[in-house]
């Protein structure tokens, strides 16, 4: 990273000839939030703006998420783009649950958000009814420019939280609040 | 093959079913009978065994609810469909909300299965004899039947809507 043309991923830390030192946690935080595994949880026209975002117009390979994963394992960013049935609700909650931490929530879109246009009784009125979540995407759907300002905004969480944010005290009350372990 | 007419079927339910036939009408032009409740079963198990009319296939099967229309509030509606004849029929029985027991159709037609446990999923009116009645779409949580008039279209949990944003 010393090419001076080239933002530079980590700004906090001594620079000198040959040598660029800073904290292990800095360290960590970039390498995590450029190389972010997002689960696409797409159920409706919020998924098809995904794909568009994915697609090489948009390219969210540019961000170091090349890699869908479609195993909740494996993946660090839980994508909800779309209505969530009450019904699928428990299961958006055990796709979340299997989720290893470190761990980040996307909601995408006005559906995933708050339930959208659909303020009936089948409809979950926005998945932070039983999962937490860090990001939310407005739009109906929001455009791919909109998603990629919302992995953005996860990344700059990813750089600057603690690395050990699930051992905090806030963190587990959050889960507790939803009945998560 | 003679051509179908609706007089003509309505001239064969007659002749077999004359006094139990509450009304007859044809609105948007398909022909509709009311029959009562207990009757469903012969009526429509005739129409399908008859080897003439062979109204084989059950296009739809579902419910509605007047709640003005008192004591006969809710209704199940049977959509039968002669292939042979290209020719549908509507066969409506009225019951009432306090007992919205009916007899199942499942002996007749075994695709009544699904569209009866809907029918009980969203209006409540219980299909005796039916093998296997209980929800199919809505949660297994759910403890009342949404599509009764009496219960309000919007999610009741939520407390951050202010009805005067909405238009309500």
């Amino acid at each position: 990273m010393s090419t001076e043309n080239k933002q530079e991923i980590v700004s906090d830390g001594y620079k000198g000839p040959g040598f660029f030192a800073t904290t292990l946690e800095k360290v960590v935080g970039t390498a995590r939030a450029n190389s972010l595994w997002p689960l696409p949880y797409a159920t409706s026209c919020c998924g098809i703006e995904y794909m568009a975002t994915m697609g090489a117009n948009y390219d969210l390979a540019r961000f170091g998420s090349e890699r869908m994963s479609f195993s909740p394992r494996q993946a660090d960013l839980l994508m909800v783009m779309g209505t969530v049935a009450k019904k699928m609700g428990p299961v958006l909650k055990q796709v979340y649950t299997q989720m290893a931490e470190p761990r980040w929530v996307m909601a995408v879109g006005a559906c995933a958000s708050s339930g959208g246009i659909f303020d009936t009784y089948s409809v979950l009125q926005g998945i932070d009814k039983i999962i937490p979540v860090d990001v939310y995407v407005p739009g109906c759907p929001p455009r791919p420019e909109q998603i990629l300002d919302g992995i953005m905004k996860i990344q700059e969480l990813v750089k600057n939280e603690s690395l050990r944010r699930r051992n905090s005290t806030q963190y587990k009350e959050l889960l507790a609040g939803y009945g998560i372990e | 093959m003679m051509h179908m007419t609706d007089d003509y079927i309505i001239q064969q339910i007659k002749a077999n079913f004359g006094g139990s036939i509450q009304e007859i009408s044809e609105p948007s032009g398909l022909l509709t009978i009311v029959v009562p409740k207990e009757k469903n079963i012969e009526v429509i198990s005739w129409l399908f065994k008859n080897e003439e009319l062979q109204f084989t296939f059950l296009t739809d099967l579902t419910g509605i609810h007047y709640p003005e229309n008192k004591g006969m509030e809710m209704s199940i509606i049977y959509h039968l469909h002669s292939f042979v004849h290209n020719i549908r029929l509507r066969i409506k029985i009225f019951v009432s909300a306090e007992n919205p027991v009916v007899p199942s159709m499942t002996p007749v037609f075994k695709s009544a299965n699904w569209m009866e446990r809907e029918t009980y999923d969203f209006f409540g009116i219980i299909f005796q004899g039916h093998p296997n009645l209980k929800r199919i779409l809505n949660m297994d949580e759910m403890d009342y039947f949404p599509m009764q008039k009496q219960y309000p279209l919007e999610d009741q949990q939520r407390d951050d809507k202010e009805d005067k944003f909405f238009g309500r």
